[in-house]
Order: structure tokens, then sequence, then C-alpha cells
């Protein structure tokens, strides 16, 4: 929606939460780029080349890209399944997320493991494991280790509203609180954990009220809305550098595609669905940094031809790359290991 | 030399470390200015503050799940369940988790989870158990089991120094009732994976562990003195990895193997042990393999009870005649 208009005197208001204009098109580019590789990863896995589930963030890519744009080089942040965009602002390569997708052979984690699970601790992220809590307490470990050695630096762990129903999520946040550990804890309140509403999940309606238990502040912040997201978040990962302790945001946002592509969303009323479509965060960011003049046209247009090349390169790269030998199912266990040869019965020699 | 118990054998291993490598700590319950239910970390906080020895809230898989990311980042976490018992409130934690870190990412997790196990203390079936096939059946964790004062001090600082997660059982009827004379003036450090030869013999092998080697040496001098015949006991040491080579080459002399477990019967080590050997050294037995385990019931508190389900010496007597008479 190419819109040329000029600016006026009201569109020189400050940018919110002292983001300067080249951090807009940052997060314009993130945004695009999320929802432009789901795109691309839709087309692998009707092509039968992703070969697992496919977990969209349609209509959470504000809040994903937001909340990890406010950590800096250092800080360490664990994602969740919908967190692609917080991935790839940690500097997570669209290649890497391909690979792991389809479970090539040159995948980071050499096709042992699925989409978006697997870690860079240099660049920043720890890739979660399927068991839903447990990440808040081994990010409660991490930045234990922080305050141990004095760092400044912050740790940040996403959860979702079915997640926190956990004991991992209780021990974990209970424990960083305790602790005064400088971790900030995401809740993504997106409406449903597989099917089921939040509404069976717990009697609480805003699950930041669950910080009140733990003597934490808890903030409940609009999802959609990538600045309030990125100001909330900016300031609890303030707060835990300076050693005032752990933060819950809550971010309030909605899960527009199933739990998984191959998920009907029959228990979704299609006019809630119709409803958020029109509560789209990247349509919002982008109208707003248009209306306001703190972007122009162009250099949106720019963002998005660079993205369109960026992931037709990342895709042509590796979509016909082969899948993992197969002996290299075994070793990596341990350190150290013994016999890593096959079974007896799988040996020419057996 | 010093006269040191089982369970000041393991104080002394774990002070040892931290003295020597910053990186070490430990978390737990009450494990701070009370210095553990045992005791084991006692004076540890004066020693080395509360940055070092932290005590945690109630939170067995938040205290697994931390060590855990400590361990990622290059600290060296030793964390206490209070209880051996309560580690199955973190299994979650360190099956799904810990175990598979290395394997599906890459992640080193250099840690121990550390804890008083096993029965003969009227503890009841929460403060009694040995859960040791829970987690012997899941890739990427090591167990070890310490039967001696030595092996508790070499191999809680092994575990500490190994770049892999290692359960450490040590087991609470010992504490106290084990001492051994140590050197003050050398490292001891035992070998992760290498089991000892607890008694040298020829005509039959008990293969153990924990504190089934002493009940094992019991009965072993038993059938000499009563029956004349030479009994081998091989104390494994650490169950993750088995140190296979061991028991292959006493069977392979004895021709007849016994394995006595103090857990239930049922998905145990012992089981797993029998199979290594039909598969390992089937021709050189002149007798089936048997085991000598708890029966397959809780652990129960009244001593006539869990006398009657643990295993006895006069049970392995009976079994040892049993395959020495076949």
């Amino acid at each position: 929606m190419a819109v040329t208009r000029k600016v006026t005197a009201t569109d020189l208001e400050s940018i919110p939460a002292g983001l300067t204009r080249e951090q807009l098109l940052d997060i314009y580019y993130y945004l695009i780029l999320t929802r432009s590789l789901e795109v691309k990863l839709v087309n692998l896995y009707r092509q039968g080349k992703v070969i697992g589930g496919l977990y969209r963030s349609l209509g959470q890519e504000g809040e994903s890209v937001a909340s990890a744009f406010a950590l800096r080089r250092g800080d360490i942040m664990s994602p969740l399944i919908r967190n692609l965009g917080s991935m790839l602002v940690m500097g997570a390569q669209p290649t890497e997320i391909l690979r792991q997708y389809m479970a090539k052979a040159q995948s980071p984690t050499r096709g042992r493991e699925m989409n978006i699970h697997f870690n860079s601790l240099d660049l920043g992220y720890l890739g979660q494991i399927s068991p839903l809590g447990d990440m808040v307490p081994v990010m409660a470990g991490i930045t234990l280790s922080f305050k141990m050695r004095g760092e400044l630096r912050v740790g940040m762990v996403y959860i979702g509203d079915g997640g926190t129903s956990t004991g991992a999520f209780h021990e974990g946040t209970n424990l960083a609180a305790v602790q005064r550990l400088p971790l900030v804890i995401v809740i993504e309140h997106n409406g449903y954990a597989y099917s089921t509403p939040t509404s069976a999940q717990t009697a609480v309606d805003r699950l930041a009220k669950k910080a009140t238990a733990y003597g934490i502040p808890g903030v409940s912040v609009n999802g959609n809305d990538v600045f309030a997201v990125y100001e909330a978040t900016k300031e609890a990962v303030a707060t835990a550098r300076r050693g005032g302790g752990t933060t819950i945001i809550e971010v309030v946002t909605y899960r527009r595609k199933g739990h998984a592509e191959h998920d009907d969303q029959r228990y979704q009323p299609k006019d809630e669905i119709k409803a958020w479509e029109q509560n789209d965060p990247v349509t919002k960011f982008e109208t707003t940094i248009l209306d306001r003049g703190w972007a122009d046209q162009g250099s949106l247009t720019a963002i998005h031809d660079r993205v369109d090349r960026e992931l037709e390169v990342a895709v042509e790269s590796c979509e016909n790359d082969p899948l993992p030998d197969p002996e290299s199912a075994l070793g990596g266990v341990y350190k150290e290991e013994g016999d890593i040869r096959p079974l007896w019965f799988r040996r020419a020699d057996g | 030399m010093a006269e040191v118990t089982y369970l000041e054998a393991i104080r002394d291993g774990l002070r040892e470390e931290m003295d020597r490598d910053d990186r070490v700590f430990l978390l737990g319950e009450d494990i701070g200015a009370y210095g553990g239910a045992f005791k084991v970390t006692d004076g540890f906080l004066d020693r080395f503050g509360a940055n070092r020895v932290i005590d945690t809230p109630i939170s067995e898989a938040a205290i697994v799940g931390a060590a855990a990311g400590a361990a990622h980042m290059g600290l060296r976490p030793v964390a206490e369940m209070q209880f051996i018992d309560f580690i199955a409130c973190a299994y979650d934690m360190l099956t799904n988790y810990v175990a598979t870190a290395r394997y599906r990412a890459g992640l080193s997790t250099p840690m121990v989870v550390r804890g008083p196990a096993g029965g003969y203390v009227r503890g009841g079936p929460f403060h009694s158990q040995m859960p040791e096939a829970a987690f012997f059946h899941t890739p990427g964790l090591k167990m070890v089991c310490p039967a001696t004062a030595r092996d508790a001090k070499g191999l809680i600082k092994a575990s500490i120094r190994d770049e892999d997660p290692v359960i450490y059982f040590e087991h609470k009827f010992l504490y106290r009732r084990i001492k051994e004379d140590l050197p003050t003036d050398e490292e001891i450090l035992t070998p992760i994976g290498k089991a000892r030869v607890a008694r040298e013999g020829t005509d039959l092998t008990i293969v153990t562990w924990s504190a089934m080697v002493w009940k094992s040496l019991e009965a072993a001098q038993r059938i000499e003195d009563e029956d004349g015949a030479s009994v081998e006991v091989i104390d494994l040491r650490s169950l993750v990895p088995m140190d296979d080579d061991a028991i292959i080459e006493s069977v392979r002399k004895t021709n007849r193997i016994l394995i006595v477990q103090e857990d239930t019967r049922t998905g145990g080590v012992a089981g797993e042990i029998t199979a290594r050997v039909n598969e390992a050294a089937f021709e050189w037995l002149d007798a089936p393999v048997r085991r000598v385990t708890a029966h397959d019931v809780p652990l129960p508190y009244a001593p006539t009870l869990e006398d009657f389900v643990l295993p006895q010496v006069d049970d392995i007597v009976k079994a040892a005649r049993w395959l020495l008479e076949y």
C-alpha cells in the first residue's frame, strides 16, 4: 500500500522508547523476514520437504521481534515454538531454519532436532525442548551464572499461556524471583494451547497477575503493538541488568493459525480469527511508522525486495541438500565415548 | 593417613574440588546454614559463602534445570537431592533436557546430581529408594555408586571433573558405618567406568555395587569358610558407563555369575547385566545367570518388612550355593 504523503509537524513527535529510525527499519526487516520465511516454509511443507510439523507465528511476529530487540549482545534468550522472529533478531540465519525444518545434514543440529530447536550461545539463544516450562529453570540457571560472576547480562525466556500451567514454570519462576535473577519472562498469551483455550487453562484473566504470587513485577501489554512490547521489555531488561531481579511480561496476542500446519482450527471461532486479522501487528507497525513519518514507503519497499531476494537465495541454497548419513545418528551422546558402532545386526561383520 | 567415614570422604572430595576450582558450586535444599540433612556440606557456607552454597526452594526440577543452565555457561554445579527418592520430581529435567543436551544441541552440561540413596535404614517408601534403573535406561547420563570411602571421594571428584552429567548415588547406610584410612598427601580420583575387584576368586563371580558390595563380601567369606569355594566380587562402581570387560573377564575365569542388586527386580540393572553376559559369554557359562534383588514392592517401613523385601547376606549365600552346585 504505497501511500505518498507530506510530513507534517505532528509527525515529528519523538519515536517511543528511544528507538531510532534505523532501528524501526531493522524491526520492520525482521517482521517481514519472519512472515516471509514462514510463507516459504509453508510452500516447502506442501511439497513434503519440511519433514515434521510446521509451527506458524502469524499474528505474533510483533511481540517476538520487539521483545528480542530489547536485548543486547551478551544476553541470552530461550524461545518457544512461535518465536521464529526472536531467533532471527538474535542472529539465526534463514538457511539454518530452513535446513532444520527439512532435516538436512548441514542443519545446525545435523538433522537431530527439528525447526527452531537449536542454539548459539555466542549469538545469545538457547534452543527449547518440547516439554513446556523446562526452559524456565534452565534460564534461571543461566542467569544465576550471570549473577554469580557479576556479569551485567540478562536472560529472557518465553512461555505460552498453556506453559504457565506446568510445574517447571512455577519452580523456575519462583527460583528466579527468590534469587533476584536477571531474567525476563515473556508470557505469550495467544488464546490457545493447541486446542485448549486459556479459560480452560487458568482461572486468572490476565497471566501477568501470576507475578504477584512470586513477589515480582508483572505487566500486561498489547502483544500486537510493537512499540508497547518493546517499551515494556526494554524496561524489564534494564531492571534485570541493574540487579532489580525478575519480571513477568504478558504479551496479549492471538494465534491466527493452528497449533501446527495440519491443525484445522475447528475449535477457533471464524469471526474471532477474522477480528484478529484486523489487528495485525505488522500492518499496525507499518501504518504507524508511515503515518508518523518515521519511515518512507521507499525504504519499506526496499526491505520487502531485500527479504524476497535473501529468501530466494536461501531456499535455493539448501532445498536440495542431502539428509544426514544414517550412521551419523550414532555418537555425540557423551564427550568421550566407547563403542559407537552400529549394533551387531546392522554390521556387515555381525 | 587419616581415618575417614564414607560421608566424610564425600565431604572432603567436594571441599577439595571447590578449593581447586572456583567454578564448582553447590545448590540444594537446606545445604547452607544447616549443612544438609545428613551434614554432608557442614561448614561449607562459612568456607565458600552464599554465592557458592545456595539454599534453594523445595523445587527439584528447578534445582536440576538451573544446574544445567549454569553448566552450559561453564560453571560446575553440584546439585543435592535431599533424599535421592526426590530425584523423580526432576525426572523430566534429567531425561528430556539434561541427558539429550549434547546429542541434540551440542551443549556441554558438566553437572553432578548427588544424594543419599538406599535402604536398610527404616526410612519407609520415600527415604529408601535406589532409583538407578529409572536413569540407567536414558542415554546421556552417567551414574556412579561408590561402596568404599576411597571411591566415595574419588568418584565425587571425578564426577565434578567429568564433562557430562553424572548422577552420584551415595548410600546412606554406609555414611557412618564405613571407615577407611585414606592418604592425606595424595589426590584420590576414581576413574568413571572402571570396576574394581573387591575380592578375588575362582569358582563364582558376584557382580554388584554400592552397599551390596559389603553384603556380597560377607557372603563370599562365609562360602569360603563353610564350603571352601572361592568367590570373586566385582564392585562395578559405575553403572553408566559399565565396565563390561571386567564382568566378562571374571565370568570367563569362574564360569558362574550371580548379580546382586538392592533395587527392585523388574527392569533393573541386573537384568541388563544378565543380557550382556548372555550375549558376550554364553559359551563360558556352566550355570544360568542368577539375580538376587529386592522384591517388586515399594520399600516398606517396619524392620520386619524391610528386611524381608531387601536382599540379605543369607540370600546371597543361598544363591551362591545354588550356582556352585549347579
